[in-house]
């Protein structure tokens, strides 16, 4: 039996717990308001770092893009410049169109053995779907979320709520963003769980990560339509935090401390997961080189000489049969 | 062929892609006969200087492995770590999303879900988890992480054996997770402690001694391609002289020894030939073959980075003693993953050669300019294209071709045109396969990497069964006879997948059909191809 999501949803279940025990029974919103959050920003930041500069300190001794489409040679054939680009611009586009569009996993396919004896591969859409829908939705909801760290809210801010909130009538407004966001993770989990392939290379790991994103948007939800905090205190707290003046304005409720300890909880935990491919993708070799390397050397900064097997060594092995077969040597 | 294997029909029926009830990593790898090769012979693995040469057999429970094998394999890692951005990041940045589950091959066709390349790769990650990271030696299997053991070990040798570095996984993945990077670091670490296939090393050992995998010595290699010469002869009438080793000539050719060897690489080799013949008797075209780089393959690449440079050395030694312009390289697969996008970086820089130019059409080969080698395929497309190749297609027109994209040159290079601009001018009926299984989304012949031995046929007809079904469907639908290649290990793995799939079609190679095609000076009126097969009437006798 597996077990591996039940211990993640637990887990999930029981820091929700803590922050509202912490809260309404301790007394503790200096910690969850304050400590917590201003320890996981410096565990995500050190983390974060330390991360990237340990993929950056190893070597990429040789240029090794996938290709996935047609290189430059000849004139006359057309190049596919950004499936297999051979400028930096090329690569940037083809980079930009990944991180952006997910570009790779639009092409997913799915494999199925016809009446058991023909593969057919057909266009395979939702996970692309699924995948494109979070990562904008989750991109959105934490830019809207600015407004609570700025005074006065930037316009850019403002605008894009206000876009998020388009399909509206009557209040509060409803951010689609957020409605996205947990449909698309529910989404994600369900094929993690449902799919035989996908749920056996599932680790805890994997699950993990889904059900804190799903807590965080459920509270996140909860707080803003159902059971509603102050908001106005709740900004005041954060603006205390990024002022370095922190507060606890006492008209914030349970709830919002439950929020803020789920996103601490993803903060810290970040650098040291799978969620890591934000900052990997870009450090991808098979995606961040340009495919030009019969045109230009690449260096690697390791190159070490080797032993290998000198002509002189060969010839002097084989020359008399060299000789008598009329091949021409160095050494009569 | 293997006499053991099921019959095709009934292999279908027993691939099952039901997942095992227990989790992979309760789940110890059975190695099974069929699916693996034989251990390294201790003398090639000795004469390399490799570590722990020793008989040793994949069945035994005993692996004869040094006592401290597991400080040897962690030392290893840590170092490749450092060494290769690629691993570290592709280490940590896997989501298993799952999207490259069905990309492989290989799992499509065992229905193991080891094959996946996710779980591939996770068979490694576990390993990476548990010895390098904090999270992982902090939660242990709950991070995903477990310890180095013996079985783990005889289990990622298995694997590892189970990929051909095809990349084809790395195409789908959001992260270009490239499962080729993990395989070839993996194997590079098994043969660390002595843990190599005898199919890899002992080409290996020959190349390294002889100058090419087969071991073949400067006079018999002189020899089978004189044998060649009598063959065109017999076709065409025209005598060819070959030269071997000379000095002073404008261009080296290399081309993988499986070539010069084994049907129907041979048919290949005369059509480079005749192809030389034709352009020095037109145009003065000054080319020499060499005994001593008499391999453009490379299974070093199969062995370890450090092997791979190894052999590949040859290549600009023997141009430089030569003190040719440029070197021209022959069809084959893995050998330009390791021109394209190696040699000039190890081996390298060829300061002593000239940017290549065509000495026919004038054009320079800008794309080459640095490395200084150019695929023959695109010296043959820029001669059609420039209207260097007297042609008559329709000595072709028995044959209904297919092309199937070799994966080094397809996603370690890029070349899809070039082939199919050449086909299209030497053959009259061209038919593609199905678009999800060609260009960069090409299936592997199942038998890459050095797997195309004689003992793992099960796997090799597995690993294949993508390929040969898609084969299969032009087959059915326009009567595809012929499947045309541009890789020596193709035209060794791929007559025998036919066999067993799709046993009316036939292969061959680029430069095949070429020659076939090519109205050669002073030749006879042609009655057969290449091969000694009638050539079909033309219109021309027809009439008569």
């Amino acid at each position: 039996m597996n077990f591996k999501y039940l211990y993640s949803l637990i887990l999930v279940i029981a820091l929700f717990l803590i922050a509202y025990a912490g809260v309404e029974m301790a007394g503790m919103q200096f910690v969850f308001g304050i400590l917590v959050p201003y320890a996981a920003v410096v565990i995500f930041l050190w983390g974060f770092i330390s991360k990237i500069l340990c993929w950056a300190n190893s070597a990429v001794p040789f240029r090794i893009p996938t290709t996935a489409g047609q290189q430059k040679s000849l004139d006359w054939i057309r190049q596919n410049k950004i499936d297999n680009p051979s400028t930096t611009i090329g690569v940037v586009v083809r980079m930009a169109l990944e991180i952006l569009t997910f570009r790779s996993l639009f092409r997913n396919t799915k494999m199925a053995l016809h009446k058991g004896a023909k593969l057919i591969y057909s266009w395979e859409i939702w996970l692309w779907v699924g995948a494109l829908a979070f990562h904008w939705a989750f991109f959105t909801t934490v830019t809207r979320h600015l407004r609570f760290f700025t005074d006065p809210v930037p316009f850019p801010i403002t605008l894009l709520e206000k876009a998020d909130s388009f399909f509206q009538v009557g209040l509060p407004l409803v951010f689609q963003s957020g409605i996205v966001l947990l449909a698309a993770l529910l989404f994600l989990f369900l094929r993690r769980l449902l799919e035989p392939q996908v749920r056996y290379i599932s680790l805890a790991a994997d699950y993990f990560p889904l059900f804190l994103l799903i807590g965080i948007a459920l509270s996140g939800i909860l707080m803003r339509y159902f059971i509603k905090t102050d908001v106005v205190a709740a900004k005041e707290l954060a603006m205390g935090l990024v002022t370095f003046q922190p507060c606890i304005p006492e008209t914030v409720g349970s709830i919002f401390y439950i929020h803020l300890f789920l996103v601490s909880t993803l903060l810290a935990y970040f650098p040291f997961s799978k969620l890591m491919h934000f900052g990997g993708v870009f450090l991808s070799p098979t995606r961040n080189q340009a495919n030009n390397t019969r045109m230009q050397r690449h260096v690697n900064p390791w190159n070490y000489p080797v032993n290998t097997h000198t002509y002189e060594e060969y010839e002097d092995e084989f020359r008399e049969k060299m000789i008598d077969a009329g091949l021409p040597v160095d050494k009569e | 062929m293997a006499e053991d294997l099921p019959k095709a029909e009934e292999f279908l029926a027993n691939i099952d892609y039901k997942v095992p009830d227990t989790a992979w990593m309760d789940t110890p790898a059975e190695i099974r006969k069929g699916m693996y090769c034989y251990a390294s012979n201790p003398k090639s693995v000795e004469y390399l200087g490799l570590p722990n040469a020793r008989k040793w057999n994949p069945l035994d429970d005993d692996w004869q492995l040094p006592e401290n094998w597991q400080e040897i394999i962690h030392n290893g890692f840590k170092e490749r770590l450092e060494r290769f951005r690629s691993v570290k990041v592709f280490m940590d940045i896997c989501v298993r999303c799952g999207a490259c589950a069905d990309k492989c091959h290989f799992y499509i066709g065992t229905g193991d879900p080891k094959n996946m390349p996710v779980l591939r790769a996770e068979l490694l990650r576990s390993v990476y988890r548990n010895d390098f990271t904090k999270i992982g030696k902090l939660l242990g299997r709950a991070a995903g992480a477990r310890k180095m053991t013996l079985d783990v070990l005889k289990e990622w040798w298995y694997y590892l054996f189970q990929c051909t570095e095809c990349r084809r996984c790395s195409v789908f993945c959001p992260y270009g997770i490239d499962t080729a990077e993990i395989t070839i670091m993996g194997r590079e670490l098994l043969n660390l402690i002595g843990l190599n296939i005898d199919w890899i090393a002992t080409p290996v050992a020959n190349c390294f001694r002889t100058g090419n995998h087969l071991g073949i010595q400067p006079h018999a290699f002189k020899d089978m391609l004189d044998f060649f010469v009598e063959d065109i002869e017999e076709v065409t009438g025209v005598e060819l002289e070959p030269s071997f080793n000379r000095k002073g000539a404008d261009i080296l050719f290399i081309t993988p020894s499986g070539d010069v060897f084994a049907d129907p690489g041979t048919y290949t080799c005369m059509g480079y030939m005749m192809l030389f013949h034709y352009l020095k008797e037109k145009y003065g075209f000054d080319i020499t073959w060499s005994t001593y780089a008499s391999e453009g393959g490379n299974f070093g690449f199969f062995t370890s980075h450090e092997t791979m440079k190894r052999l590949n050395a040859k290549m600009y030694a023997e141009a430089k003693r030569l003190g040719v312009k440029w070197i021209l390289g022959g069809e084959c697969g893995h050998m330009w993953r390791v021109i394209h996008q190696y040699m000039d970086t190890m081996n390298g820089p060829a300061d002593f050669l000239e940017e290549p130019v065509s000495p026919i059409t004038g054009t320079k080969f800008e794309n080459a300019k640095s490395t200084k080698m150019v695929h023959i395929a695109e010296f043959t497309a820029d001669l059609i294209k420039h209207n260097k190749l007297e042609l008559d297609p329709r000595r072709n027109d028995h044959l209904k071709v297919t092309y199937h994209d070799s994966c080094n040159t397809a996603r370690g290079m890029g070349m899809f045109d070039e082939p199919r601009y050449v086909i299209n001018n030497v053959v009259n009926h061209f038919y593609e396969m199905p678009a999800n299984t060609i260009r960069e989304q090409t299936f592997c012949c199942g038998s890459g990497s050095g797997l195309n031995a004689g003992e793992n046929m099960e796997l090799r007809m597995a690993g294949g069964l993508p390929r040969a079904n898609a084969v299969r469907s032009v087959h059915e639908k326009h009567g595809v006879n012929m499947l045309a290649c541009v890789c020596a290990v193709d035209r060794a793995a791929l007559p025998p997948l036919m066999e067993y799939w799709v046993p009316e079609v036939d292969v061959t190679g680029l430069h095949e059909l070429v020659a076939n095609a090519l109205i050669v000076p002073g030749e006879n009126e042609r009655t057969t191809d290449l091969r000694g097969e009638d050539l079909p009437e033309t219109e021309d006798d027809a009439d008569e």
